[in-house]
């Protein structure tokens, strides 16, 4: 059997759905008490017990940073959710507002991106007093722009099509022809812009995390696994700073994968290949 | 000449107040999200002094610092401060904020600038090469490369990095911007240099891949317009083309591009200071958040505010002045 590019493309999309579900789940079925290791065997370099080699505490490293992908990919998927559903109300608000909106709108996407990310979820993270809710908030508030500034070029470029024009003509309110015809062409833009959004948030997740602004230390999320690690860096141990980071990248690479499986798929102008 | 001057100054001015406006925006949002944290800072101040306190000396602390004032009125109060160029003192250093940023700024200057030349210089060449040889084998792999290392976080990079060049094969020191048990003074400037290769050059590496495809789309853009057709028709080589039509069109996009990366630069500096225990801006934030230092928090994030904000205009400046066919198109 032959396939084309396109059937390539979604049967390869299937299956990273695929991987990315598995480690979700086994992450989250995988009970706490497989992490708590013991100090009999802590700080043990990888071998086949231990595929990813134990901590300072005998925690086994494999099931620490499985459990920790399925924290950053709830993180991930939650804070690009809310970002999504931010950029989607600015950006039509933006486009079908008046001047005066759409002006603010620009004003305000310039002065979330006039303060470095990193320092704007930090500050976030202290305004809430630490913790997951500071974390989702500040990726949340920091991710909507730029998918925000793409929602309302779409819209204004929706604006100016004719079919937009007779629908009005022949007395369709806005709120109708928002739903009926330019929400058909939004959803697509919004599936992929989120699905690209979410390996920004895990990582920017990771870092927050990293610094000691996320989650309390006894969460297994990877940012906390790898500061951990970075006090016995010099010590020679290897595994435990440069396997979990590693895997945080491969499943960054294989979101981003899907996402620009997803964009081929959904194009109507890739339909033909 | 004269027209381009009243261009730049008529920029300028409309830029300096969005500017303004954004900083007061900045400073009025920074100022409530600190107040609002639920961690409070005379407790965090009273354990970093590590005495035992009376109610009596907490409520006169609370009253010098006017804790129990109204929200605006603290902020008016603040913003004078900040307008006479008081920043106020930082609670986990014991020194004026402004001494602080201004002695860390130039640490993490150096780190930054470094960075920002080295990733340009090589994004904008490996882009170049991209783009001649776009779609062959060259530009495949180069493309493939600029984007695993955008999924890498900066943080384990360095990681990476410390972990390679300072532990395994002892090149470079782990840490800190100068040996351990030297005063500051003494340490000299190749010391220093030394202290920062590591540093700058993972910094380097998380924004080259930005610069680098920018420069590949947009060389090959030139490349496959009509005058780069007849250039070759007329016989000029691969190279000629490239210096003649090539540079003049992507060397101010690619310009534009860096400077308007100031945010991402600061942002990448933050995390790769803390990696590497670098004593700059980046290391005093995550501190001063860890450590609820709230007027260290508040100056750095205006400070940042205000590094982003020249970086912008500076790209503004570029893209609207300089090149020459926006010049003519706004007309």
């Amino acid at each position: 059997m032959k396939l084309n590019l396109r059937k390539k493309t979604l049967v390869l999309t299937v299956i990273m759905a695929v991987i990315l579900t598995a480690i979700y789940i086994s992450g989250i079925i995988i009970p706490d008490e497989a992490a708590a290791g013991s100090f009999l065997d802590s700080n043990q370099p990888p071998s086949l017990v231990h595929p990813f080699g134990t901590d300072a505490l005998g925690r086994d490293l494999l099931i620490r940073t499985i459990k920790g992908l399925t924290v950053s990919m709830t993180i991930g998927f939650t804070a690009s959710v809310i970002s999504a559903v931010i950029a989607v109300f600015v950006g039509i608000a933006a486009a079908s507002g008046s001047k005066l909106a759409d002006a603010f709108v620009n004003w305000l996407i310039d002065l979330v991106m006039s303060v470095p990310h990193t320092i704007l979820v930090i500050l976030i993270s202290f305004a809430m007093g630490r913790g997951l809710k500071g974390l989702l908030i500040g990726i949340s508030a920091a991710h909507w722009c730029s998918l925000a500034r793409l929602i309302r070029g779409e819209v204004l470029q929706l604006r100016s099509e004719h079919y937009i024009a007779v629908s009005r003509k022949l007395g369709k309110s806005g709120g109708w022809i928002l739903v009926h015809h330019m929400l058909p062409h939004l959803v697509p833009q919004l599936v992929v812009g989120l699905v690209l959004m979410f390996p920004h948030a895990i990582l920017h997740e990771a870092s927050v995390s990293f610094l000691g602004f996320g989650l309390p230390p006894e969460q297994p999320a990877i940012g906390i696994i790898l500061s951990e690690s970075m006090r016995y860096i010099s010590a020679g141990m290897w595994w435990s700073a440069v396997l979990p980071g590693l895997t945080l990248v491969l499943l960054v690479l294989l979101i981003d994968k899907l996402g620009d499986c997803l964009k081929m798929i959904i194009d109507p102008y890739n339909s033909q290949n | 000449m004269k027209i381009i001057t009243n261009r730049i100054i008529k920029e300028i001015f409309t830029y300096s107040i969005k500017f303004i406006s954004l900083l007061l925006a900045v400073s009025v949002i920074t100022f409530a999200l600190v107040s609002a944290s639920p961690i409070d800072p005379v407790q965090q101040y009273i354990i970093g002094l590590g005495t035992a306190v009376s109610p009596e000396q907490r409520a006169e602390i609370e009253d010098y610092w006017g804790v129990n004032e109204p929200p605006a009125e603290r902020y008016f109060g603040w913003l004078s401060e900040v307008l006479h160029g008081n920043l106020g003192e930082s609670a986990l250093y014991r020194r004026p904020v402004a001494d602080i940023i201004g002695e860390r700024f130039l640490n993490s200057l150096a780190l930054m600038l470094c960075a920002w030349i080295l990733s340009g210089v090589t994004g904008f060449v490996l882009g170049c090469i991209m783009g001649m040889y776009r779609d062959r084998l060259p530009d495949r792999i180069l493309k493939r490369i600029c984007y695993i290392i955008s999924s890498v976080p900066t943080f384990w990079l360095g990681m990476v990095f410390l972990l390679v060049f300072s532990v395994w094969l002892k090149w470079f020191p782990i840490g800190f911007s100068a040996p351990i048990g030297m005063l500051s003074s003494d340490v000299t400037i190749r010391q220093k240099l030394y202290h920062l290769i590591l540093p700058a050059f993972t910094l380097s590496l998380m924004s080259f891949a930005n610069i680098a495809l920018h420069t590949r789309q947009k060389l090959s853009d030139v490349l496959s317009s009509d005058y780069v057709l007849y250039a070759k028709a007329r016989g000029e080589g691969k190279w000629t083309i490239l210096r003649r039509h090539g540079f003049r069109n992507i060397l101010i996009p690619a310009l534009t591009l860096q400077f308007a990366s100031f945010a991402e630069l600061f942002g990448g500096s933050v995390m790769a200071e803390n990696v590497f225990s670098y004593p700059g801006l980046g290391s005093a934030v995550a501190a001063a958040g860890l450590n609820s230092d709230v007027p260290l928090l508040l100056g750095v994030t205006l400070f940042s505010a205000l590094f982003v904000g020249v970086g912008n205009m500076i790209a503004n400046l570029l893209y609207g002045v300089i090149d020459p066919q926006i010049e003519n198109g706004g007309k």
